[in-house]
C-alpha cells in the first residue's frame, strides 16, 4: 500500500469515528474533546521534533508544560489590585535584587580562575557565595511569601492578551530547556531522561507550594480565553472558535516543520541521530545542534500546554500527572510515527479519542465484573473500585508503550525515508 | 568525673535530636537508597539501561511480603521478630523470579533486535506504567501497615542525659540487613566465579563473550540479585513507615541519583551514594536553629536566630536528591567513584 493511500485510510477512518462520538454524544462534547486532541497534538509536534527529528529523550514533558502554563497565568489573569497596593511588589523586587546581585557574584568568581585563582579555591568561593545568596534571597522571600498570601492571597496576573502569555510560556519552557539541555546533552540519553523527570517533579513541587506565586491548591480560575467564552457565545460556537485557533497553530507549526525536515538543517539533525560519530566526523557540533533542537522542541510543547490549561480554564499544580501530559504524549508519537509529522497529528487524535473513551469503558467493564463476581462468587468489590478502574489506563498506556516499542517501532505512519540516488 | 562534667556543658538535648533527626534518619532512609541503588547500578553496568520500574519493584517486593504476612500471620511470633521481617527472604526470592520473568517477557526480545539503549529506557517506562497500574489496581491508593496484630513494634530508647536516643527494632534491622547484604555483595563479587564473571562483563561486555562467559547466566544473576535487593529494602521501607503503593517517583529519583553519584555500574559507590544522599536529604530539611538556641549566650546581640532554618522546607525534599545529581553531572560525571558508562 502507498504511503499516500495509507495516510488517506487511517485519517478517514479517524473521521468516521470522530463523527461517530459527535452524533453519539453531542456536538458540544465532541468539540470540546477535538480542541483538546488540538492542544495534545501541538505538544506531540514538539516532542515528535526532539525525539524523532534528533533522537532527544525527553520524559519531563510535564514538567515543561507546568511552566508554560504558569507564565501564561502570570500574564494574561487579570490584575490583582490588592498585591499591587501593598508591599508585596517591593519585597518581592528587593528580593530579585538580592537575587541578581548574589548571581552576578557567584557567576564573576566562577570565572576567578582567569584573575589568576588556583581551582581549588574558585570552587570553594562560588559555592560559598551560591549558599550565602540561596540563604539570603529565603530569607527575604519567607516574609514577603507571607505578606502576600495574608493580605493578597496571590501575586495575581498582569492582564496581557492571551496569544502573549502563550508566546511567553513557549519562552520560558524553551528557557528551561535550554539550562536543562546544556547540564544533560553531552551526557547519555538515560542521564537525560533520569534529569528531566527529575525537573518536572521539581517544577510540580514548586507550582504545587509556593502559594504566594500561584495559589497553589486552591487552583486559579477562570483563565481568559483567546476567543469569547461559552458564557457570550455558547458551548459549541466557542469551542469551534478555540479549536479553529488551535487548528490554525498546528496548521502553520506542520508547515514550518516540514520545511525544517527537507532544509540542511533537518537532515544535518537526522544525520546526528542515526550517527553520531560520522556526523561528528563531518564537522557538526552535535551537542549545539542537539540543544537548538531541544529549545525549539521545549518552546513548542510549551506553547501546546498553555494552550491546554487555558482550553481547561484552571490552573491547577496538582492537576500535572505525568501520565496524562508525559506517557500519553509519548503513546501518540511513537504510535503516529516518530519523524512524520501528519503521523504525530494522526497518533494525538487518535490516541486522545481512544484515551477519552477508554474512562466509560474501563467503568462498564468493572462494574460488570463487580455485578458478575458478586453473582458467582459472592465477591465484596473494595469500595474504591471506581478510582482502582481508572488506574488500569495506566496499564493499558504502558502496555501500549512496550508493544508498540516491540512490534511496530516505526508506528502507524513511518518517517518518510528519502534516498538518493 | 572529667566526662559527667562535660557532659553538662554540651547542650545534650539539643545534641541528641540532630542525632535523632539526622543520623538515625539519615541512616535509614540512605539504606534504603543504597539496596536500590545496588540493583539500578548493577544492571545498569551489565544491561546498560537506565532501570526506571525499580522503584515500582521495591513495591511489589514490600506487597508480596505483605502477601506471604496474610498468608503465614504466625511465623513471626514464633520467632519473635516482625512476620514480615521473617518471611522477607521468600519475599525477595519471589521478587527475584519476577524480575527474571519481567527481563524474559521484555527486555531481552528488545536486547535480541539490537534495539538502541534510548529503546531500553523507554520500554522499560512502559514496564514501570504497567507495574504502577497492576500495583494501584490490586492494592487501592491507599497506605497500609505491614504488621499483625502479634508483631510488636519495638523501641527503644537510650537514655543519653537529657533527651532519649530513639530507636526502633525495624530500623535495627534494616541495619543489620543492609550490612549483611553489602558483605555478601561483595564476597560474591570479588570471591565466587559468577561474581567475577558479571565484573568481567560489566568492563567490556565483547571481551568476556570471547572468553566463554555466558551472557545469559550473568544476566540472570543480575536480575537475581537486583530483584532481591529491591525487595529487601522496599519491604523494610515499609517495616519502619508504611506501605505506599505510589511510591514510585519519590524512590526512584534519589535511587538514580545515589547510583550515578557512586559511579555508575560501581555496587560499592552506590551504597557510599546511598548514604550521601539518605543524609544529604535529613540535612537538608533539619532545622538548624535548634543547635544554634543554645549559642545564645555566647553569640553577639545583632545576630538573631530565626526560629526556622532549614536549607530546603520539608514539602521541597524531592529537590535534594536533584540537585546532589546535576551538580555530579556538571562536575564529576562518571560519579565519586569513577563509573565506567559515562558516554
Amino acid at each position: 500500500m502507498s504511503p499516500s493511500l495509507r495516510e488517506a485510510g487511517l485519517f478517514a477512518g479517524l473521521a468516521l469515528l470522530v463523527a461517530g462520538i459527535f452524533a453519539w454524544l453531542g456536538a458540544a462534547y465532541g468539540v470540546r474533546m477535538l480542541a483538546e486532541a488540538a492542544c495534545y497534538a501541538i505538544i506531540a509536534l514538539g516532542l515528535t521534533i526532539q525525539w524523532g527529528y534528533a533522537g532527544l529523550f525527553n520524559v519531563g514533558l510535564m514538567g515543561f508544560v507546568a511552566i508554560a502554563a504558569f507564565t501564561t497565568v502570570l500574564v494574561s489573569f487579570p490584575v490583582n489590585d490588592a498585591f499591587w497596593q501593598g508591599d508585596g511588589p517591593l519585597m518581592l523586587g528587593q528580593a530579585a535584587l538580592t537575587l541578581a546581585i548574589g548571581v552576578a557574584v557567584t557567576v564573576l568568581l566562577s570565572k576567578s580562575t582567569r584573575i589568576g585563582l588556583p581551582k581549588g579555591l574558585r570552587t570553594a568561593l562560588t559555592l560559598v557565595a551560591a549558599a550565602i545568596t540561596y540563604l539570603a534571597v529565603q530569607g527575604q522571600l519567607d516574609p514577603a511569601a507571607a505578606l502576600i498570601e495574608r493580605e493578597a492571597g496571590f501575586v495575581g496576573g498582569l492582564g496581557l492578551p492571551v496569544w502573549l502569555g502563550w508566546v511567553a510560556g513557549g519562552l520560558v519552557a524553551g528557557l528551561l530547556g535550554w539550562a536543562m539541555g546544556r547540564i544533560t546533552l553531552g551526557l547519555r540519553a538515560d542521564y537525560m531522561a533520569i534529569a528531566t523527570l527529575g525537573i518536572a517533579e521539581i517544577v510540580k513541587a514548586f507550582l504545587k507550594n509556593a502559594d504566594w506565586l500561584t495559589r497553589g491548591t486552591l487552583t486559579v480560575s477562570p483563565l481568559p480565553w483567546p476567543v469569547p467564552t461559552p458564557q457570550e457565545l455558547g458551548f459549541v460556537a466557542s469551542r469551534s472558535a478555540y479549536l479553529a485557533v488551535t487548528a490554525v497553530m498546528i496548521v502553520v507549526l506542520y508547515v514550518l516543520l516540514e520545511r525544517a525536515w527537507h532544509s540542511p538543517w533537518g537532515r544535518m539533525m537526522r544525520a546526528i541521530r542515526d550517527n553520531e560519530v560520522s556526523a561528528a566526523a563531518m564537522g557538526k557540533d552535535i551537542n549545539r545542534r542537539r540543544l537548538e533542537m531541544f529549545i525549539v522542541g521545549n518552546f513548542i510543547i510549551g506553547l501546546g500546554g498553555a494552550a491546554l490549561i487555558t482550553f481547561t480554564t484552571i490552573f491547577d499544580p496538582s492537576s500535572f500527572a505525568p501520565l496524562n501530559h508525559t506517557f500519553l504524549i509519548w503513546v501518540m508519537v511513537i504510535l503516529g510515527g516518530a519523524g512524520n509529522n501528519l503521523g504525530t497529528i494522526f497518533g494525538a487524535l487518535l490516541v486522545y479519542v481512544i484515551w477519552i473513551m477508554s474512562e466509560p469503558v474501563a467503568l462498564f467493564l468493572f462494574t460488570s465484573a463487580e455485578h458478575w463476581g458478586e453473582r458467582a462468587f459472592g465477591w465484596q468489590a473494595p469500595d474504591d473500585l471506581y478510582t482502582r478502574a481508572l488506574q488500569m489506563r495506566v496499564f493499558v498506556i504502558g502496555l501500549t508503550i512496550t508493544l508498540v516499542l516491540r512490534f511496530a517501532p516505526k508506528g502507524l505512519l513511518p518517517e518518510k525515508v528519502v534516498k538518493y540516488d | 568525673m572529667p566526662e559527667a562534667g562535660l557532659l553538662a556543658i554540651l547542650p545534650m538535648n539539643e545534641i541528641v535530636f540532630f542525632l535523632n533527626k539526622v543520623v538515625i534518619a539519615g541512616f535509614i532512609i540512605g539504606s534504603v537508597y543504597a539496596l536500590g541503588a545496588v540493583g539500578v547500578t548493577l544492571i545498569f553496568g551489565i544491561l546498560r539501561f537506565a532501570h526506571f520500574p525499580h522503584g515500582d519493584m521495591m513495591t511489589a517486593g514490600a506487597f508480596a511480603a505483605l502477601v506471604l504476612m496474610w498468608t503465614f500471620p504466625g511465623a513471626g511470633a514464633a520467632v519473635g521478630l516482625p512476620t514480615a521481617f521473617v518471611l522477607m527472604p521468600i519475599a525477595m526470592a519471589v521478587t527475584a523470579l519476577f524480575a527474571v520473568a519481567l527481563d524474559r517477557t521484555f527486555y531481552r526480545p528488545m536486547r535480541k533486535a539490537g534495539v538502541k539503549p534510548v529503546v531500553m529506557v523507554m520500554t522499560s517506562i512502559g514496564v514501570m506504567l504497567m507495574m504502577q497500574g497492576l500495583l494501584r489496581l490490586f492494592a487501592g491508593t491507599g497506605t497500609r501497615q505491614l504488621y499483625v496484630d502479634t508483631d510488636a513494634k519495638d523501641i527503644y530508647r537510650i537514655p543519653l542525659g537529657g533527651r532519649d536516643l530513639v530507636i526502633t527494632e525495624p530500623q535495627l534491622l534494616l541495619f543489620a540487613t543492609t550490612i549483611v547484604a553489602v558483605v555478601a555483595l561483595h564476597l560474591f563479587l570479588t570471591r565466587s566465579r559468577m561474581g567475577k564473571a558479571m565484573r568481567a562483563v560489566s568492563d567490556n561486555p565483547d571481551l568476556a563473550r570471547v572468553s566463554g562467559i555466558s551472557i545469559d547466566h550473568v544476566v540472570r544473576t543480575t536480575w537475581l540479585i537486583a530483584g532481591a535487593l529491591a525487595a529487601a529494602g522496599g519491604t523494610l521501607l515499609a517495616l519502619d513507615v508504611t506501605l505506599k503503593p505510589d511510591l514510585s517517583y519519590n524512590i526512584i529519583l534519589p535511587v538514580f541519583a545515589a547510583a550515578i553519584v557512586g559511579g555508575v555500574g560501581q555496587p560499592y559507590g552506590a551504597i557510599a551514594g546511598g548514604l550521601l544522599v539518605g543524609f544529604s536529604e535529613t540535612l537538608a530539611v533539619f532545622n538548624w536553629s535548634v543547635l544554634l538556641r543554645p549559642l545564645r549566650p555566647y553569640l553577639p546581640e545583632f545576630i538573631e536566630i530565626p526560629a526556622k532554618l532549614a536549607f530546603v522546607p520539608t514539602e521541597y525534599k524531592i529537590v535534594v536528591p536533584f540537585f546532589i545529581l546535576v551538580a555530579v553531572l556538571i562536575w564529576r560525571p562518571t560519579g565519586i567513584f569513577k563509573g565506567r558508562v559515562n558516554t
